[in-house]
C-alpha cells in the first residue's frame, strides 16, 4: 500500500477513532462529581489579584505554617 | 555583563544589516536591511545608555509597562490599519485613486496586503499580545516572567510590522494570503513568536492560582496554534542570503492546501481562539460577574480545538483538491457552527440578571455587540463553506463582506471593549473621559460594519448571480467587465462604511488619549491590603 492510501485509511479509521474518544472523555471530565465547586472557584478567580500579584513569601509560608 | 553581551549582539547585528543592504539585490530587501539596521543601533545606544542599572523591576508589582505599551500601539495601528482599509475600497470604486505618478507602490495591489497585515498582525495582534499579558498575570496572580523578555515581545512585534509594511508596498511578497512576509521576515516572526510562548508559559508555570484560567486556555491554544501553522506554511528556500526571493517547498494542490491550511486556521486560532480569550477575560470584568457556565466554556475551548483545525479545505471547493478533502473541509466547517455558538451563549448569558448594564454602559455594549457579530459571521461561515452556497459566493464579494463582519465587529469591537476597560485602570484614571463619546464610536462603528456588510451581500450575490447566467443556447450573457460596472454603487457604500468605522476609532483615540490627560487619578477606598 502506498503511504497515500495507508495515512488516509489511518486518518478516518485509527485516528478518527482515538480523537472522538479523546473529546468525548474530556467533555465527561468535565462533568466528574466534584467538578463544580472547582470551577466555581476558576470562574471568580479573575476577580482576585486585581492590583498586585498575590502576596508570594509570606503567604505561602504562612500557609505552610499553618498546615504544619 | 548580560548588557555587554546585548550590545556585542546588536553591533553585529547593525554591521551585518549594513552589509547586506549594500549586497541587496532588490528594492525591499535593501530597505528592509536598512531598517534592521536603525533598530539595531537605536536598541543599541538604548542599551547603552542603561547599562549597568540597578534592576528595579518588584516581584510585588505587575509589569504594567509592557500592557500599556500594548494599548497605545493597538490604537495606533488600528486606525492605520482602517485608514488604509478605506483607502483601497475607494481605489475599488474609483480607480484612478490608483494614482500613475506612484503606480507600483501606492496602487491597490500594493496596499491590499498592507492593509490586511496592519489590522490582522498590527492591530489584531498587538491585541493579543497586550491582552494576553494582562489577562496571564492576573489570573495566575504573578508578574509577567521572564524580565524584560515581554518588552522583546512587544518591540520585536513592531519591528516585524514596520519590515512588512516597507517590504510590501516595494513589491516583497511570498504571494501567500494572509502570509505574504517574506522568509528573513518569517523567521524574525519565529523569534519573536518563541518569545511570546515563553513568556507567557513561563508565568503560568510561576502561577499562584491553583487553576489555569479558561481564558489562558484559549491564548495559550492561539500561540501553539500559531507557531505550529506559520512554521510549515513558510518551508521555503530562499534565492539567495541578499534577496528577498524565495522559493516555496510545496507546489501545486499541496502548496495551496497548506496555504489554506494555515489561512484558515490564522483566522481560527489568531481571530478566533485568541479573542475568545479576551472575552472570556474581558466580558465577565466589564459585567462584574462570572462567566455564565464554566463547563459551557471548557466545552466550547475542546471542541473548538478538535473541529478547527479541519475546515481549511472549504477555501478550495471544486479546485484540484481530491473531493474527500473539500467535503471533509465543509463538514467540520459545519460542525463549527455549534460550539461557536455555544462560546456566544455563554458570552452573552454572562450578562444575565445584569442586563440593564446595557443601558449604562456603552463599552459592555460593545462587547455585546461584538459577540452578537461572533455569532452571526460563525453561522455564516458555515453556510458558505457548503458547497452549493460556495458555488456561488467564491470569488465574490459575499466573502469579503463575511470577512469583514468577522473581523471588524468580532475583533474589532471586542478589542475596542478592552481598550476602554484596561485604560482607565492601567493609568489609574477614574474612569474614561466621555461615555458619550464612546456611544458615538459605538454607534458610529455598528452602523458602519451594517453598511459594509449588506453591500457586500448584495454585490455578491449579484455578481455570483452575473457570472453563472447563461442563454438559451448555453452562453454566457456577462462580462467581467459588466459585474464591475453593476457593483460601483455598493463600492461606494462599502467605503461610506469604512469612513464611519475609522471615524469612531479615531474618537476612541481621541477619548483615550484624554482619560489619560485630563481625568483625575483614582483615589482608591483602601489602599492598605488587608493582612493574610
Amino acid at each position: 500500500m502506498d503511504t497515500y492510501s495507508f495515512l488516509r485509511h489511518f486518518a478516518d479509521s485509527w485516528m478518527l477513532i482515538l480523537m472522538t474518544a479523546l473529546f468525548v472523555g474530556v467533555v465527561l471530565y468535565a462533568f466528574r462529581p466534584g467538578s463544580r465547586k472547582v470551577q466555581e472557584e476558576a470562574a471568580t478567580s479573575i476577580f482576585r489579584n486585581e492590583k498586585r500579584p498575590a502576596p508570594d513569601v509570606a503567604g505561602s509560608a504562612s500557609r505552610k505554617i499553618k498546615e504544619a | 555583563m548580560w548588557d555587554y553581551v546585548k550590545l556585542i549582539v546588536l553591533g553585529v547585528i547593525a554591521v551585518c544589516a549594513a552589509i547586506a543592504a549594500n549586497y541587496a539585490h532588490d528594492l525591499a530587501y535593501m530597505v528592509n536591511a536598512i531598517v534592521v539596521m536603525l533598530a539595531a543601533g537605536i536598541t543599541f545606544l538604548w542599551v547603552l545608555r542603561h547599562t549597568d542599572e540597578p534592576a528595579k523591576a518588584s516581584t510585588a508589582e505587575y509589569n504594567d509597562g509592557v500592557v500599556r505599551a500594548g494599548v497605545i500601539a493597538t490604537a495606533f495601528w488600528g486606525v492605520v490599519g482602517f485608514l488604509v482599509g478605506v483607502v483601497i475600497a475607494f481605489q475599488l470604486a474609483f480607480p484612478s485613486l490608483n494614482i500613475p505618478g506612484v503606480e507600483g507602490i501606492l496602487n491597490f495591489g500594493r496596499l491590499r496586503p498592507l492593509h490586511t497585515s496592519a489590522v490582522i498582525f498590527a492591530f489584531g495582534g498587538n491585541a493579543l499580545i497586550m491582552s494576553a499579558f494582562h489577562i496571564v498575570q492576573r489570573t495566575c496572580a504573578t508578574r509577567l516572567w521572564g524580565g524584560g523578555l515581554g518588552w522583546f515581545v512587544f518591540w520585536g512585534w513592531q519591528l516585524m510590522i514596520v519590515l512588512a509594511a516597507t517590504s510590501y508596498v516595494l513589491g516583497g511578497t511570498q504571494g501567500k494570503e494572509y502570509a505574504e512576509t517574506v522568509w528573513y521576515i518569517d523567521i524574525w516572526i519565529t523569534v519573536v513568536w518563541v518569545a511570546f510562548l515563553l513568556t507567557f508559559l513561563g508565568t503560568l508555570i510561576m502561577r499562584k492560582e491553583p487553576h489555569i484560567y479558561v481564558a489562558n486556555w484559549f491564548l495559550l491554544s492561539m500561540i501553539v496554534t500559531v507557531a505550529m501553522l506559520h512554521l510549515v506554511n513558510n518551508l521555503a528556500i530562499p534565492v539567495s542570503v541578499f534577496s528577498s526571493k524565495s522559493v516555496s517547498l510545496f507546489s501545486g494542490v499541496q502548496d495551496a492546501m497548506t496555504q489554506w491550511w494555515y489561512g484558515h486556521n490564522a483566522v481560527g486560532f489568531f481571530l478566533t481562539a485568541g479573542f475568545l480569550g479576551m472575552m472570556y477575560y474581558f466580558v465577565p470584568k466589564q459585567a462584574e460577574r462570572p462567566v455564565f457556565s464554566y463547563k459551557l466554556s471548557i466545552i466550547h475551548f475542546w471542541a473548538l480545538i478538535f473541529l478547527y483545525i479541519w475546515a481549511g479545505p472549504h477555501h478550495l471547493h471544486y479546485t484540484a483538491l481530491p473531493e474527500w478533502a473539500s467535503t471533509l473541509g465543509m463538514v467540520f466547517s459545519i460542525m463549527l457552527w455549534m460550539p461557536s455558538w455555544g462560546g456566544m451563549i455563554n458570552g452573552l448569558m454572562t450578562l444575565s440578571g445584569a442586563w440593564d448594564k446595557l443601558r449604562t454602559d456603552p463599552v459592555i455594549r460593545m462587547m455585546v455587540v461584538s459577540v452578537g457579530f461572533y455569532g452571526m459571521s460563525t453561522f455564516e461561515g458555515p453556510m458558505m463553506s457548503i458547497k452549493a452556497v460556495n458555488s456561488l459566493s467564491h470569488y465574490t464579494d459575499w466573502t469579503i463582506g463575511h470577512v469583514h463582519s468577522g473581523a471588524l465587529g468580532w475583533n474589532g469591537m471586542i478589542t475596542f471593549g478592552a481598550l476602554y476597560f484596561l485604560t482607565p485602570r492601567l493609568w489609574n484614571r477614574d474612569g474614561l473621559y466621555s461615555l458619550k463619546l464612546v456611544s458615538w464610536h459605538f454607534w458610529l462603528a455598528t452602523i458602519g460594519i451594517v453598511l459594509y456588510a449588506s453591500s457586500m451581500w448584495v454585490t455578491g450575490i449579484m455578481e455570483g448571480l452575473m457570472w453563472r447566467e447563461v442563454d438559451a443556447n448555453g452562453f454566457l450573457v456577462n462580462a467581467f467587465a459588466d459585474t464591475v460596472a453593476a457593483k460601483f454603487p455598493m463600492y461606494v457604500v462599502r467605503g461610506l462604511g469604512g469612513v464611519m468605522f475609522l471615524t469612531g476609532a479615531l474618537i476612541m483615540c481621541y477619548n483615550l488619549w484624554m482619560t489619560v490627560r485630563a481625568q483625575p487619578a483614582k483615589v482608591s477606598a483602601g489602599s492598605a491590603v488587608p493582612a493574610e
